[in-house]
């Protein structure tokens, strides 16, 4: 049951992904570049996406999750040098090629090599996280 | 069709939304793609691999079956190799260092107002920003 209600999400996920247009990098790019010709579609996809999210949020208070289970506990607001630095990493990356790891995957099938490429690339830098990590958290605890 | 662009933006976001609800409401998870497949590839989702695998599955198989519907679908993605392979590590390292990427930390977590959530896309939105000035404007390579 878990692995359908996952498989139908991911569905819906991509299938978003798809009609809002954010498997084209064009759109992504556009919409980060506020020198250019700016195009404001990926507001649109955020705000629409949030908005079902807010209320599932709300929804979620005082229930526990359909399958068992506990609902993520409110994350540990402690913002650290991991979430800016990733941040700032992934950021430069999305602005530089107009993919991020959802639509990565949901493009895959028409993406053509660039897709594969990419993905590769991204699946490389995933694995290379961890000791990526220890070595930001080695660096800081040296200063 | 470009004039539309922006009601299917918001359809299709609705449909992201309603996408990550589910994840949250059934299966009581958050859906982030970094973290469903960063778990995936550093071992650190082992024993959920299976709702992670299902997942990633139908967001790869379902495209496969809409991408008819349309006249064409192109990401317009960089020819660029080395733009390719760098913007994917960047991507891919960034993303699990900060904990999540536009799905995690965008969608799910300011839907929540999550400190972190509003403060990670903060940054990768003005990385993004400064990245696309940088690399398409004044170094005109994208």
């Amino acid at each position: 049951m878990r692995a359908l209600s996952a498989f139908l999400s991911g569905g819906l996920f991509g299938a978003g992904l798809l009609v809002s247009g954010m498997v084209d990098t064009t759109k992504v790019q556009g919409w980060l570049d506020v020198f250019g010709s700016w195009d404001p579609t990926l507001a649109f996809v955020l705000g629409g996406a949030i908005l079902p999210m807010a209320i599932a949020w709300r929804y979620a208070q005082g229930r526990a999750p359909r399958l068992g289970g506990a609902f993520p506990p409110q994350t540990d607001p402690r913002l650290g040098r991991n979430l800016v630095l990733g941040s700032v990493l992934f950021g430069a990356g999305w602005g530089l090629a107009g993919l991020c790891p959802g639509p990565a995957v949901a493009s895959l099938s028409f993406g053509g090599w660039q897709g594969l490429t990419f993905l590769a690339a991204m699946l490389a830098g995933m694995a290379a996280a961890p000791p990526v990590r220890g070595w930001v958290d080695g660096i800081a605890d040296a200063a | 069709m470009i004039e539309q662009d922006w009601i299917w933006g918001l359809v299709g976001g609705l449909m992201i939304g309603s996408a990550a609800a589910l994840y949250l409401l059934v299966n009581g998870r958050i859906m982030g793609a970094s973290g469903i497949l960063g778990g995936l590839i550093d071992g650190s989702g082992r024993k959920d691999w299976t709702e992670r695998a299902a997942f990633v599955l139908g967001l790869l198989v379902m495209p496969v079956f809409l991408v008819p519907l349309y006249d064409s679908v192109n990401t317009h993605a960089t020819q660029n190799v080395a733009i390719l392979v760098v913007a994917g590590l960047l991507v891919g390292v960034g993303t699990r260092l900060a904990n999540g990427c536009t799905s995690g930390h965008g969608v799910c977590g300011i839907s929540r107002l999550s400190l972190r959530g509003i403060v990670a896309t903060v940054f990768y939105v003005l990385a993004g920003g400064l990245a696309v000035a940088l690399f398409k404007h004044v170094l005109e390579v994208i």
